[in-house]
Parts: structure tokens; C-alpha cells; sequence
């Protein structure tokens, strides 16, 4: 039993992170309609930002912001620079652009920082401040971090004008150049929180998976998975789906398929999802009278 | 002066042209209606008018010519467009859709114009937090005109506001937006199918045919003519 809730905790920490990308993840899909690839990639550049400041002797909470806001602009730019001269191109040039990012992003880091796995610090004490045999320090604050992040982006979307604008723009754009949006400008506001988001998920899971330019390609593909599993509609069902599979990838880890297997079990969920449930736990299916 | 001088407007498609060479003026405080068939222009003057089509020509609204400015920027001008099929943002509530109407302006007015909106329509303010996709034809073409007025607008683009609507209900509609072109000030270019409806409401009346202005008027003119009366208003 003791194992069980000890496995089914650091799943949740595990999944926390899962959820912050599929939650970027879905917010760009929703925004363009595609998978962006290259999240993940981001996500590690910014991670290596975060690093590279801190090894220069900045504290850790100074480049931790530092860096969210650095991703931030980033996100914003890959949006203006790259994405909005083929905003109404076919799916195909996406894709290449994707992939083209994914490629930039990696090997930039690795010129940088070199593909040496590196040692990237937790913010969080050694000792948990009670006893407890089933969870360590690391995986409680990602799990506090990642909440109060989600939480953040819950109240943003919900209670502020531009968070409801930005819903507006991806729904439907037409209607909100009619009520004065400036939509392209939304879509760059996404662009720059889902890379924000992505950050703060990669320099949570770096301590545990180790710094280096492919660290996030197993990640991402567990955050794809939940992004499924909820519904690539609803923000809400991409971090329920990627604790979802934080919890359940730890579980068949230990129970059934072992650490070897664990990454064709996202692939498996993946599959299964698509087969029988395409719109996910929570997808949306609008309803709409005319 | 007129509110909105239109001067020789083209618009196109791609490689279709569909308006060729219009012109218009709307006076402030008006109501004016563009009668004409189907694929007669009528919908594409719309949006003309609010920059989501190619045009050439001017388009004067007080004074400075919005034509070829971004929709987003025309808007700010203080044209309210209320298009075809509602433009309604299905996944959000009513109220939030409303919110959505004040994106331009100040928070600070903005519940109060709320209110104001509920007392033309009370079954809004009933629905506020209910999704909107989920509201009837007749109360999503109500939250369209809602939406519409909170930007406080001077020109209301109204797109075959009666369209698929039960009489009564298109009775209601068409009785409040008289209200609310006699309250507000707000000048109104209004396309309908029903030209008896849209000539019972305006003032002035524009004909449309395959991209052209063929007649204008004031309604009473309009109705007055024999060929109008035989081909759009059925007696």
C-alpha cells in the first residue's frame, strides 16, 4: 500500500509537468489548429537560459522569473517572426516550420552548452519540512509550483479582459475583429504564455531527467499524451490528462510493464485514444442552434 | 455632413469582382437599408465597409477615409457590425459575449452599458450566464445587437438581422432597434431579404443589383415604384 500511494505521488509530481505542456501545448492548438513540435525544444532553451544565469552567480529565483520572462518574449517573436507571414498557409508549411524549430532549438543548445548531460539545481530544500517516507522535497514544490501556475492561467483566462480576448481570437476570429480584437497580436500572446508555460515545465523536470538538449523529447511526448487523453479542445482536460498520465505511466511502471516499457505505454494511450475516444475525456463538443 | 460617404467602391473576391464601382451616403442619425437579390452585393457592402474584403474607392466615415484599414481599426471608429449568422462566440456566456462588445472601451462604463443592454433585452440579462451557443436564434440575434451597442456605436451594420427568425420574434427585434436608433443616436445601414420589413424601418433606401446601385430614395419613394414593387415587395 505504502508503495502504491508512493508511486501514485511522484506520479502526480511527474504528471503536474506533463500537464503544464500539454496545456501549452493545447493552448497553441487551439489558437492554429496544430501540434507545435517544437514545445518541448523551447521549453530546454529556456531551461538552458535559466542555467546559464544561474551558473553566472544569479539566485535561483532571479533567473527562474528571468527566464519565464525571456521565454515569454521569445514565444512572442517565434510567433511574429516566423508564424505570422504563413498564418494562412497550408498545414504542410506548418509542420516544416515546426520541425524546423525543433532542429534550431536543439542544436543551438547543443553549440551553446554542448550535449553534455548537466547538473540543474531544485530551488527546494533537501529535507521535507515533515516526515514522510512517500514523497521527497523536489516532486511537493513541482507539484505546488505547477498548481499555482495553472491556477494563475485559470484566473487569467477567466476573470481579464485580454485572457477573454484571447479566447474570443481563437474561437472566432472573425467575430473578434468585429468587436475590435486585434487578433494576430492574441495569437502572439499565446505563443509567448505557452512558451512560459513550457519553461517553467522544463526547469521543474530538469533536476529530476538532468540537463541537456534532448532532455525534453520523452517529456514532451507524455505531455502530447495528455493533451489526447483530455481533449485537444479543453485546457482544462489537457492538465487533468496529463496528470492522468504522470500517474498512470508510474503505476504501469511499477506494477506491470516495468521502466523499459513506459514510453511505448504513451504511445499506446495515444493510439487507444485516437481509436476510441477522438475527442478526448473533456473535448468539447459545441453545442450550437441556428 | 454625412456620417459615411462611399465614393465609386470595388470589392473583390480573388478574381471576382463583386461590387462595381457603388456609391452611398448615410446621413447621421439614420436609418438606410440596401434592398436586392441574392448575390446582389448586399452582404459584401457590409464588409466593405469593415475592411474584411479587398476594396477600391473611398469610404469617408466622418471625415477620414477607414477604407483598406484593418477591421479591428474600423471598429474603433465606432462601427458596430453585426453580421451574418450573429457572429456569436458560442463557447462563452452571454454576459462574457457583451464583455467581448466593450473589448474597445473602458472598463469603467462597461456595467453600466450592461444594464442598459439587459433593459432592451430583459431575456439576455435572464440568460447572462448561460453559453451562448445554447441561446434560441431570435435571443443570439438579440446578443448580437447587445454586443453591437456596447461599443457604443455611431454606425450599426446590420446583415439580414431577420433571418431565420419566427415573425413575432423578428417583430420584437425590429421594434427595439427602432428604440434604439431614436434613443442612441445611432445611425443605422440595415440589408434585408424582407424589403417590406427594411422599407418600414428606414428612411433612405438603396437598390442593388449584380454589384450596381440601380435606384435610391427615401423609402417612401422606393416603395412608391412600380418595378421595385413587383420584384421585391410581392404586391
Amino acid at each position: 500500500m505504502e508503495y502504491f500511494l508512493q508511486q501514485t505521488l511522484s506520479g502526480l509530481a511527474t504528471g503536474a509537468i506533463y500537464a503544464s505542456l500539454a496545456l501549452a501545448v493545447v493552448m497553441i492548438y487551439q489558437a492554429i489548429d496544430h501540434f507545435n513540435f517544437a514545445q518541448g525544444e523551447m521549453a530546454m532553451f529556456s531551461c538552458f537560459i535559466a542555467w546559464q544565469l544561474i551558473h553566472w552567480g544569479f539566485p535561483y529565483w532571479i533567473a527562474f522569473f528571468f527566464c519565464i520572462a525571456i521565454s515569454f518574449a521569445g514565444g512572442v517573436a517565434i510567433e511574429r517572426i516566423v508564424f505570422a507571414p504563413i498564418r494562412n498557409a497550408p498545414i504542410l508549411s506548418h509542420i516544416v516550420v515546426f520541425i524546423a524549430l525543433f532542429q534550431i532549438f536543439n542544436a543551438t543548445a547543443g553549440y551553446l552548452w554542448e550535449f553534455t548531460i548537466r547538473v540543474f539545481p531544485s530551488p527546494f530544500p533537501e529535507t521535507l519540512p515533515f516526515e514522510s517516507k512517500l514523497i521527497g522535497m523536489h516532486e511537493v514544490g513541482v507539484f505546488g509550483i505547477t498548481l499555482a501556475m495553472l491556477l494563475l492561467i485559470y484566473l487569467f483566462f477567466k476573470y481579464t479582459n485580454v485572457g477573454l480576448a484571447m479566447r474570443a481570437a481563437a474561437a472566432s476570429p472573425d467575430s473578434a475583429r468585429l468587436v475590435g480584437i486585434n487578433v494576430g497580436w492574441m495569437l502572439s500572446l499565446g505563443w509567448g504564455l505557452a512558451a512560459a508555460i513550457g519553461a517553467v515545465a522544463g526547469m521543474m523536470i530538469a533536476p529530476i531527467v538532468y540537463l541537456e538538449p534532448n532532455m525534453m523529447l520523452f517529456i514532451l511526448l507524455y505531455g502530447f499524451a495528455g493533451a489526447v487523453v483530455g481533449g485537444l479542445t479543453s485546457p482544462l482536460g489537457a492538465v487533468l490528462g496529463g496528470f492522468l498520465m504522470g500517474v498512470l505511466e508510474n503505476l504501469a511502471g511499477a506494477y506491470i510493464i516495468g521502466s523499459e516499457l513506459k514510453l511505448t505505454f504513451a504511445l499506446v494511450v495515444i493510439v487507444l485514444i485516437l481509436i476510441f475516444k477522438p475527442a478526448g475525456l473533456l473535448g468539447r463538443v459545441v453545442v450550437q442552434r441556428v | 455632413m454625412a456620417l459615411v460617404d462611399v465614393n465609386n467602391l470595388e470589392a473583390f473576391y480573388g478574381p471576382i469582382q463583386a461590387l462595381h464601382g457603388i456609391s452611398f451616403s448615410l446621413e447621421p442619425g439614420g436609418i438606410t437599408t440596401i434592398l436586392g437579390a441574392n448575390g446582389a452585393g448586399k452582404t459584401t457592402t457590409l464588409r466593405s465597409m469593415c475592411g474584411m474584403v479587398k476594396t477600391n474607392g473611398t469610404i469617408t466615415f466622418d471625415g477620414e477615409n477607414i477604407a483598406g484599414k484593418a477591421t479591428e481599426a474600423i471598429v474603433r471608429h465606432g462601427v458596430a457590425h453585426v453580421p451574418e449568422g450573429r457572429g456569436t462566440f458560442v463557447r462563452v456566456t452571454t454576459e462574457e459575449n457583451l464583455h467581448l462588445g466593450a473589448y474597445t472601451r473602458s472598463a469603467k462604463s462597461r456595467d453600466q452599458d450592461l444594464e442598459r443592454v439587459y433593459t432592451y433585452f430583459p431575456r439576455l440579462k435572464e440568460r447572462r450566464h448561460q453559453q451562448a451557443g445554447t441561446l434560441s436564434g431570435g435571443e443570439q440575434q438579440m446578443l448580437a445587437v447587445g454586443r453591437a451597442l456596447m461599443l457604443h456605436p455611431r454606425l450599426m451594420l446590420l446583415d439580414e438581422p431577420s433571418f431565420g427568425l419566427a415573425p413575432l420574434i423578428v417583430q420584437e427585434l425590429f421594434e427595439i432597434l427602432r428604440t434604439i436608433n431614436k434613443d442612441e443616436g445611432v445611425s443605422m445601414l440595415l440589408v434585408e431579404q424582407n424589403a417590406n420589413l427594411a422599407l418600414d424601418l428606414a428612411d433612405h433606401a438603396y437598390l442593388l443589383e449584380t454589384g450596381r446601385v440601380v435606384m435610391s430614395g427615401t423609402s417612401a419613394e422606393i416603395s412608391a415604384d412600380e418595378s421595385v414593387r413587383s420584384s421585391y415587395l410581392g404586391y
